[in-house]
This record gives structure tokens, sequence and C-alpha cells, in this order.
């Protein structure tokens, strides 16, 4: 015989928001499972009226997209909460964002409106910081040339640990564009080359590690420090100009109307 | 001691290693409810700790004696406590390459520049790891080598009762309760620092050897006898007591820590605050140190739980608050304290749970309430030996049926599945004792489908090997020898498997007896232990507790040199029977217990003969008592829980939008 749970079922869904988050600064080096409790102890900290799941162990609806790797800080993250009540979405986002520890920051919400969030992330912006090289060496092996070589290939093969294991996929296709900017000082002082990177999402993702063991591949690149990697933005994929626009506009329009 | 140059924070350094680690997320600190407090937040004689747990962070930081002694020394005006953990071989050799020293994870500033280093051992097997932390931190390995500018290494937790095997590496042992007893010792330094530090060192470790409760190797000598058993262990300074009696906390309401317990955006193995309901035990287990040295009972009231819990889930947002103890159904109103909290936080999917269930105390309204908010959580119970002949020669006083009736009760009320704790190698046990387990296991499935009237019913049996340890009746006897325990384990999984009717319902989960004998050698090891953990540690031994990095041989290898042409071995530590008479280790190290009493518990569980609860029956002079000048602490009060009615949530509601019909 099977088992059902006790009781009424969960209140319904009445209200969907989506948030943008960052995580910043040390906080960059938790990974998504550790986001995912920070979330839920915050959300419970905030008292904010979350629906529940039905089924044995409850659990709070959220939807996680498209997180960011471990050690990569980023300042475009997004997930989508289900409310049990309506509620004010800007006072939401300010207590969770007060409930949550600084570095992970709430920078932005929006009621859902039609259409999958999910969809509209089709592209990101990665942010490169190489501290240690010259964004103004434009000779062989410089990282100008570096860029320009891996842009010249048509394919560039790179592997990755999985959890399935060790993968072979091309990280050349899904980059839509790379700029070298120009010359700026890092933190510590030093020479500080930054690249942006535009990244097509697809399966298997490219992710900026990936973008620099392809640097390797073609030009035998390494970088003299641990590069600092953050995402800027995600977003609608403009294919023509490499532009990436922000995913919730389509929610703020319709909230208006 | 060090000056405020040496505690710049590591941190910019130790981020360029991040990048290349597991869960780096660790090492970062941050976290919920943390406290960094300016380096002179007191003054130019800010009394300064740096609290380890020699384990990895995500078993360090859940840590409850750790939590409460660092908000304990936050709260001071006088002094800051940051924490420290042991770092994994990955980072430990990054550190290396890149010297970077051992840190706290919340200013990470050196170990190194702080006055003091505690260290809380709740097992032996983090020995290891406090020497790596002392490498790492550039301060001495051996205590006779540090100056006035390395921190006092202070060890803590149950295993103090006993450090004799790493009196070379520390300062001073803390008996007992700490939250009192680390205010006590702040004001000491605080009082020595603000007279100019005279004396250095040596006269701040006099003056702690004097104070009551601390105890410093280093002003006790031992002498042995020529078989290798001690003759003495003797002050050699004028002044210095001949016996260090424990601290205890007598009332827990006025301690009512951690307050605001820390929250890690890491993953760690407790997800879930934790109020502790008593302290001490006086089951009278023989087989435990616990409840032997954290006597008497000291419960927290049904009004200090409550509010432990109401601010701390305000505090953390934890779904799941664990009600803590040696054995947490016997609080004297425990009934009322799950149904009134259940009460109160009905609806908000807040499950409550007891860590440590005895049989016999559990009954269905309790395993009711445990669930009615939250998730049921898994029942785990105790009944330790097999055979009621085994249970009585540990003082176990549960019976078969007290055992089935408690499961019947957990099977009938939903539960599909219970977890049965078991130790091997128990004293005078047989193999027909530990066969036992698989007769009893067999009878709960059974019990288990009969009230369900579902054949999805299931059980685990984990077993432990038994280790004696110093400070209760069993401190003498001769330990069970690996292959022994490893022999019974294998009759007995052979016993459940071949049973086809109840073989797959019952899980079966052991651990080697090797580990065991090691945590033996530790347990009731003297200091001719030291070189041996020395030599494991040079070896490359870290992280003892955990299997993938435990190595028998290492140990084994390692004690094997270290003994050479001394009376004793690794068996004359562990499997040897001792007589009244033997001077023990930790002869002179006073848990309150009369040891005639303890040896008089000794005879009593060879004719198995049982002692009941003072805490129902008349006192049994264990000895505590008048030792502590204290009483047992218990309810009922009668008191009951109002619902919560400050802090109601936010409503969040949204303000009218003008035009909106």
């Amino acid at each position: 015989m099977a088992r059902s749970p006790d009781g009424p079922p969960p209140p319904p869904v009445v209200q969907k928001l989506r948030l943008r988050y960052a995580k910043r600064g040390r906080l960059r080096f938790s990974s998504h499972r550790d986001f995912q409790r920070a979330l839920e102890r915050a959300l419970r900290r905030a008292a904010v009226p979350m629906a529940y799941s039905a089924g044995f162990n409850p659990h709070p609806r959220i939807s996680y997209a498209n997180a960011a790797p471990t050690g990569a800080a980023s300042e475009a993250e997004y997930i989508e909460i289900a409310l049990a009540r309506r509620c004010d979405v800007e006072q939401i986002r300010a207590a969770l964002d007060q409930a949550l520890p600084p570095g992970l920051d709430i920078t932005q919400a929006v009621e859902a409106g039609p259409g999958a969030l999910a969809d509209r992330l089709q592209a990101s912006i990665w942010q490169i910081e190489l501290a240690g090289l010259d964004p103004g060496d434009s000779a062989e092996g410089g990282i100008r040339d570096v860029v320009r070589r891996f842009l010249a290939a048509e394919r560039v093969e790179v592997q990755r640990m999985t959890k399935a294991g060790l993968r072979t996929f091309d990280a050349r296709d899904a980059i839509v564009a790379i700029k070298v900017e120009d010359a700026q000082a890092s933190r510590l002082g030093q020479a500080c080359a930054i690249l942006r990177v535009v990244v097509r999402h697809t399966t298997p993702a490219v992710r900026p590690d990936d973008v620099l063991s392809a640097f390797h591949a073609v030009a035998d690149f390494a970088p003299p420090s641990p590069p600092l990697v953050t995402r800027l933005a995600q977003g609608l994929l403009d294919e023509a100009d490499g532009s990436v626009t922000d995913p919730l506009v389509a929610d703020r329009d319709d909230d208006g109307a | 001691m060090p000056g405020p140059t040496d505690a710049e924070s590591v941190f910019d350094r130790l981020e360029r290693l991040l990048p290349h680690i597991s869960k780096p997320i660790q090492y970062v600190g941050g976290e919920l409810n943390s406290t960094i407090k300016e380096w002179d937040a007191g003054g130019p004689n800010t009394v300064r700790w740096a609290l380890m747990y020699p384990d990895a962070y995500e078993v360090g930081l859940p840590n409850q004696g750790l939590m409460i002694l660092y908000e304990v020394l936050n709260e001071r005006t006088d002094a800051l406590a940051e924490r420290t953990y042991a770092v994994w071989p990955d980072l430990e050799k990054l550190m290396r390459e890149h010297g970077v020293p051992q840190f706290t994870v919340d200013g990470h500033r050196p170990v190194r520049a702080f006055d003091l280093l505690g260290v809380s051992f709740s097992t032996e097997l983090g020995y290891t790891n406090l020497l790596t932390a002392l490498d790492l931190g550039g301060i001495p390995m051996l205590a006779v080598d540090r100056g006035d500018d390395d921190p006092i290494v202070l060890a803590g937790g149950h295993a103090a009762f006993n450090p004799e095997p790493i009196s070379d590496f520390i300062d001073a042992a803390v008996l007992g309760d700490g939250e009192q007893a680390v205010g006590a010792i702040t004001d000491l330094v605080r009082t020595w620092k603000e007279e100019g530090s005279p004396g250095g060192r040596p006269e701040l470790l006099f003056r702690l050897a004097r104070m009551g409760g601390v105890y410093v190797p280093s002003l006790y000598d031992v002498d042995y006898l020529p078989d290798g058993r001690i003759q003495k262990v003797a002050p050699n300074r004028p002044g210095v007591p001949w016996r260090i009696s424990k601290h205890t906390v007598s009332n827990l309401d006025d301690w009512p820590y951690p307050k605001q317990p820390l929250v890690p955006v890491a993953e760690s193995v407790h997800e879930r605050m934790s109020v502790e309901i008593f302290r001490g035990c006086t089951r009278g287990c023989r087989f435990c140190q616990a409840g032997m040295i954290t006597r008497p009972v000291r419960e927290r009231s049904i009004e200090g739980i409550g509010k432990m819990v109401e601010a701390g889930l305000a505090a953390t947002g934890f779904e799941e608050v664990g009600l803590l103890s040696l054995s947490s159904a016997d609080h004297s109103e425990i009934a009322e304290v799950t149904k009134q909290l259940a009460d109160r936080y009905e609806g908000t999917q807040t499950g409550l749970s007891l860590p440590s269930t005895r049989v016999d105390a559990f009954n269905i309204d309790l395993a009711k309430e445990l669930s009615r908010n939250g998730r049921k959580s898994g029942l785990t119970f105790a009944p330790e030996g097999g055979s009621e002949r085994i249970r009585k020669v540990i003082n176990k006083m549960v019976t078969e049926d007290d055992l089935v009736n408690t499961v019947a009760a957990a099977y009938g009320a939903g539960w599909r599945q219970v977890k049965l704790y078991f130790m091997c190698g128990l004293p005078t046990e047989t193999d027909e004792d530990v066969l036992q387990i698989a007769d009893l296991a067999k009878r709960v499935i059974q019990t288990g489908r009969d009230v369900s009237g579902s054949r999805d019913i299931r059980c685990t049996v984990s077993i432990g090997g038994f280790v004696p340890k110093p400070h209760t009746p069993f401190q003498w006897v001769g330990q069970t020898a690996p292959e022994v325990i490893d022999a019974r384990l294998a009759k007995l999984r052979n016993a459940i498997r071949n049973d086809k009717r109840y073989g797959k319902a019952i899980g079966f989960r052991y651990h080697d007896g090797k580990p065991g004998q090691v945590e033996g050698l530790l347990s009731r090891g003297d200091r001719r232990i030291g070189k041996v953990i020395r030599a494991v540690w040079e070896d490359g031994g870290r992280f003892d507790g955990w299997s993938e990095h435990f190595s028998y041989d290492r140990w084994m290898d390692a004690a094997a040199k270290a003994l050479a042409g001394l009376p004793v071995d690794v068996d004359w530590y562990t499997t040897r029977e001792r007589e009244f008479t033997e001077v023990l280790p930790w002869d002179h190290l006073d848990s309150g217990l009369d040891k005639d009493w303890l040896w008089e518990d000794w005879q009593d569980a060879l004719t198995q003969d049982e002692v009941e609860d003072c805490r129902w029956t008349p006192c049994f002079d264990c000895g505590v008592c008048p030792q502590l000048d204290l009483d047992i602490q218990i309810g009922p009060t009668g008191r009951k829980l109002v619902p919560v009615t400050i802090g109601l949530p936010p409503s969040y509601a949204e303000k009218p939008a003008v035009g909106t019909p």
C-alpha cells in the first residue's frame, strides 16, 4: 500500500518572484549547494512566506538557473521563488538581502511575468582579470596575440573533469566575442589584463576556465597568477552585435502593464 | 607575548591558494553570527584566544563546546576569540610551499599571534592534527621549547581528563565545563599582563597551575617502576597542588549559550541548531566516559529551553532543533518540552530531534511530537549490548521487551526504519553475546512487520568497538584485541545475512577493530606515548578519525620504534588488565568520582549487578556531589511555555497601488 503524507495539501503558489543576486568577494568560493543552503536559511530568517512542495519532505519552491562555478564571482545570478501569499516585491528583496551573508547580495527583484526565465538566459558576459599581464602587449605570445589566435581557430578542443568523467568538447564555437580592455592597474598595483568574454550558453557549458584551457591549447598560454573571474551579465543574446540584455526587462514591462 | 604586527591578516596570501583546493569556502570565514573584534578591543592588555577544533571545519564548526566558548569570550570587553580548524592535506601542502601559517577563519590571523591557543578534544584521534597546527603555526611543537612570544597551548574537552599522552605538546589542560573556566583564565592572564608579565611564561604557567581546574604537566614529575608501571606522579615545585579537580557549572539557565549559533555557508555534519537541555548523566552505563565525568545531572528549565530555541531559530534560520544531552529523553519534563515546542512551532516546518535517546524512556507521544512540524528524522536507539547478560555487565538497564515495545511504538507511528547501536569487545563478552544482536534485530523487524502490516520495514545495526576510558569503572579492563572483535563481527554478519526471511531488511554497519586499539592506546596512555604520536605525525599521520587517512600500520610501526627499550608496548597499554593498586596515569586528575566506588562498580559488573539511577533512587556514593559541593539539579518545574508573542514575522504586505480596483 502506497503511503501518503498526513494533513492538508500545502497552500498554492500565489506569486512568483525573479531575483538577481551577486556572489562577491570571498563568498565567490561558495559552491552552488552552499548558496542553496544559505538562501533557504535566509528565507526562514526573513520569514518570507514561501510556498512549499507537497510530499513527505516539503521543501520551499525555488528554481535555480545556471549557477556560476565555485571560485567565480558574479554580478548576475538568477533565481525564482514561489510565495504562498502576495507580498511587496521590494520589501522581500531588502529583507532577504539583509538575511543573507554579506557577499551574497540580492540586487534586483521583479514579479514574474509569462515565459520561462531559463529561456532568457541565453548568454553570459564574463570578465577575466589576469594580474601580471600587460594588456598593451601585442607582441607574439602577448595576451592580444593569444586572443587573436584563439578567435582565428575554427574549433579548440579542451578537456574538463566532470561528474561523468573526463569530457572533451569544443570551447570555440560558444564564444561570441572576446575583448581585451585597455590598460588598467589591478588591486595590487601591478599590470593587469582584463578580458570581456561573451559566451553563448551551450551543453556542456563553456566556462571561463575552459576558455583559458583553450588559450593554453592554441598558444601554450598560462596565467602568471590565479585569474579573477566575474560574471557581469546574463540574458538575451543579440547574435548580430554580441550584446547581452537584461532578462528581467520583460517582467518589469509586464508588471507595469 | 607577540606584538600587534604579528597579527596581520594572511588572507591575501591564502586567497591565492584557494582556487587550487577542495571546498575553499571552509577557509574564508564570515559565518553568520561570527565576530571579528579589533586586535586591541580591550586595550593593550586584551586577552586573545585562538580556539581550535582539531578536525575538519565541517566537523568542528557545529561543535557546541567551541561555539559556547567563542561567544562567552567575545562578550567580554577585555578579551577576543577567533576560531581555527584543521586544514586538509591539500591546503597544508600549499601553505608549506607558500609559507602561509595556521590561521584563524575569523580575522585570518596567524595563531601564533594569540595569547592562548585553546584546543577542544572530543576524541584522542585529533592529536596528530594538533601537531600539524602547531607546526604550521610556527609554534615550537614541544612545550619545553616555547618562549614568551608563543601562545599558551591549552587542551580541553573530554580527552583532557587524561592529557598525559599529549603532555609534551600542551602547556596546560583544563578539566571540566569550560564556560566559566575560560573567564577565570582570562582574568588571570589579563592581571598578569597588566602587571607587566612578571616572570614571563614560567610564572604564568605557575599561576595557572595554582588557580584550580588547570593542570600544567611540566610542573609534575612521573616516576616509573622497573616493570613499566607508574610509581608516582608528584608536583616538582612547592605551591603546586597534588590533585587537580574539574570545573562544574552549577546552573545551566545562567549559561544560555550559544545565544547566536554560528551558521556556515559551507556544509557541516549537523545541519541544525542545538540546545543543550541538560548536562551530566547518572544512568551509570559503565563504558560511558561522558556520563561519568560530567556528573552531576544539571537540567536546563523548560523556560530556559524555550527561550534558547526561540532566539536560536531567529538567529539562524535552521529548520531543525536538536535537543541535546547525553540521554535527552531523560529530561524530567521531556514530554512537556517536546509537546509545547511543537505547539509553538505548529505550521512552520520546524522539526525537533533528540540526538540521543534511551530505549526505555521513549514513547509514542514523544515520537509524534518530534515529527509534528518537520521531517521525520531517523530514530536511533542504543541497546549497546546484544544479550541481557552483557547489558547487565555494562549497566545498560534495558530489557529486550523494552526495546521491542519501543520499536513497535515507532513503527506503529509511521517510522519505517530504526537504527540500533551496539558495541563489540565489551568486558567478559563472548561470541554468544554478540550473536544475540542478530536475534534482536530479527525480532525488531518481525515486530515492525506485525504492527505496520507492511513488509517495507528496515533496521540498521551499527556496531562500534568498545574502547576502555579513564575515569570509568572499566578503566582497569583489558581491551579486547582487534582480531577477536573482527572475528565476532564476521560471525554476526553471517548470522544476519544467512537468514533469508530478515537478512535483506537488516543493514549492517561496522568498523574493524584496529582504530579502536589506537584510540585505546591514546585514551589510557601515559607520557611515554607522546613519542609515538610525534613519530606518527612525522611519518605523515593526519586526520586519524577518518578511515581514508588512518593507518594502523603507521601507528604500530611508530609505537614499536618509540617504545623500544621500554618494558611497555601497545598490548601493555591496551589489552592488559590493571590491578586496583596500580597508579593510573590520570589518578591525579579528579573528575569527582571516588576511585573506590569506581572499583566497586567494576566488581559489580563482573557479577552482573546493576546500579540504579540516583535521580530516582537513593545516592550510590559515587563521590561527585560532596566533592563538588553540588547536588543534582532536576525538575519538574511544572511551568508552561507561552505561545511566542514577540518577534511576529513581517507581513511584507503590498501597499495598495493607485488605480487598483
